[in-house]
């Protein structure tokens, strides 16, 4: 069996909580952290692979500290004809993929630092980011 | 001797190809090169923009007449109600109107996906939108129900009337409070996680005509790719001057249009469908005001730049949804531009509502149509009230 992909997005409340440490011990689950980030406002981003008998378990326990859990099986792309470069979703994407480019004051999308956290897809005001499955 | 300049002494340097136009940012280098005298002797028009979020539009629409003919009493456009209490076959359709079954704020934040402004839109881009009416019979208008779909070129009228846009400054919002909250500002990280704003700052149109020297009944706007007029003040029309902690006049802020054009000039490139999480939906119209420089006072103005346009920082977790007055402080648009701000010890990322690369297109775009003549100002037949005219809100009180 394959080890889950899966994005974790944490609150400023949540973020400083050992939340690996008990997925590992009270869950007996294998964890393999490939990104992670915690912004100035403390709120983090995680993507894990996660295998083991009691994955289930494990995720509803992420689920009850409040944290969001979404499969990496998506990819997020931007509808260029739709982006009207306001920049409203700059301020909440939590790796920066999308950021303004201050002279032109264009939104430039890196997707390569994409984590797929939705956050763009609900904040965009012109539903320009689209999940691709 | 400072310069002095008509309307009409614009108009035939436009027509004769030799008007000279900048837009706002373009005007800015020009007076930084030159000084303000130079620059208010050698331009004669100077263009503005703006591409935001603006409530307070919608589109009057007339359907033609069916045979046997019909009045209506209640239209929907793709779901959307249209206000249709004037007469037989006319319409309002809002920006921020809902479907009926929108599940609104009932799953909160709720998604608001779809309507006025989305129908707007998709009129403007020539799509097919069904339309829904009944009306009870007379002997005049004796059918009684229609359902049929129609094409912005289809029917006779679409007027866009927009009663208050282009507002002239604007909160720069930001939550003070323990948990994300869901504005027409859109999303608030708490704890100051994020402040965002809504003005083009140096290409904002009133923000570079403080006073209302240049806009009346009749100037002649860039209105959603076509164009349109400035046709009143707009609703809470109450313009002034932003004071810093000293009391000194920095800006413009307060002052708002009503505006109208034909929507079959537009397209949705320039009038767009927007939708804020927990909030409703808005039309993001793109608007572009040309600044005709009469004297060295307007082109002054008119030079402003984002280091001397401020917005105050006004909480939406306590003191806007309360009415609490006062800010939390000045912020330059410089700074908002700049991606953070400082507040007291907080380090504040920024996020625009409001486009400036299409701010930016929108100025471009009037100046080159006025330098190829297509575009001649509009004389004011009447000004708008301006700052000296002391307008004040009112509030409204339960009895």
């Amino acid at each position: 069996m394959a080890p889950e992909k899966i994005v974790l997005r944490f609150g400023a409340e949540t973020s400083d909580k050992p939340i690996i440490y008990h997925l590992a011990k009270d869950y007996d689950l294998i964890i393999n952290i490939v990104k992670a980030s915690i912004n100035p406002h403390k709120e983090g981003t995680m993507v894990l692979e996660l295998i083991g008998e009691r994955y289930s378990e494990g995720i509803d326990f992420l689920r009850k500290q409040g944290i969001a859990v979404n499969p990496l099986a998506q990819e997020i792309v931007r509808n260029e004809d739709k982006c009207t470069h306001c920049g409203a979703c700059t301020v909440h994407c939590p790796t920066k993929a999308l950021f303004l480019e201050r002279s032109s004051m264009t939104v430039n999308f890196k997707g390569d630092d994409c984590i797929v956290c939705l956050m763009c897809v609900q904040v965009c005001p012109v539903k320009a980011m689209e999940v691709r499955i | 001797m400072s310069v002095e300049r008509t309307y009409e002494d614009i108009n035939a340097r436009i027509k004769a190809g030799k008007a000279v136009v900048l837009t706002a940012e373009e005007l800015v280098e020009k007076v930084r090169e030159k000084g303000i005298a130079q620059a208010a002797r050698e331009v004669d028009v100077v263009t503005t923009g703006t591409f935001s979020p603006m409530c307070s539009s919608g589109v009057f629409l007339n359907f033609g007449h069916t045979k046997p003919r019909m009045r209506m009493t209640k239209v929907w456009l793709n779901n959307v109600p249209a206000y249709a209490g004037i007469a037989a076959v006319d319409a309002f359709l809002g920006a921020t109107e809902l479907p009926d079954d929108d599940p609104q704020n009932s799953d909160y934040p709720g998604e608001f996906r779809y309507g006025g402004a989305h129908v707007i839109e998709d009129l403007a881009n020539g799509k097919p939108v069904r339309l829904k009416a009944y009306s009870y019979g007379t002997d005049c208008y004796p059918r009684r129900d229609i359902e049929t779909t129609i094409k912005l070129e289809e029917i006779n009228e679409a007027i866009l009337f927009n009663p208050r846009n282009c507002y002239q400054n604007y909160n720069c919002a930001v939550n003070a409070s323990e948990r994300t909250i869901y504005t027409y500002m859109g999303t608030l990280k708490p704890k100051y996680g994020n402040a965002n704003y809504s003005t083009s700052g140096q290409l904002s149109p009133l923000l570079k005509d403080p006073n209302f020297s240049t806009i009346g009944i009749g100037t002649r706007i860039f209105l959603g790719g076509g164009i349109g007029y400035v046709v009143w003040n707009g609703t809470q029309h109450f313009p002034g001057y932003l004071k810093d902690a000293a009391g000194n006049e920095l800006c413009g802020s307060g002052g708002t249009l009503s505006v109208l054009g034909d929507l079959k000039q537009m397209t949705g490139r320039w009038l767009v469908g927007t939708s804020f999480r927990g909030y409703g939906t808005t039309l993001t119209v793109g608007i572009g005001l040309p600044i005709p420089i009469l004297n060295e006072k307007i082109l002054e103005y008119a030079a402003k730049t984002d280091e001397e346009l401020f917005a105050p920082i006004v909480d939406y977790s306590e003191s806007y949804p309360n009415g609490i007055p006062g800010n939390l402080g000045l912020v330059s648009y410089a700074q908002l531009k700049s991606g953070r701000f400082q507040l007291q010890d907080r380090d504040i990322p920024t996020a625009p509502l409001s486009s400036y690369a299409k701010a930016r297109e929108i100025a471009h775009k009037l100046k080159s149509w006025i330098q190829q003549g297509e575009f001649l100002l509009g004389v004011p037949s009447q000004m708008l009230p301006g700052p000296q005219a002391a307008l004040n809100g009112k509030s409204l009180v339960v009895k």
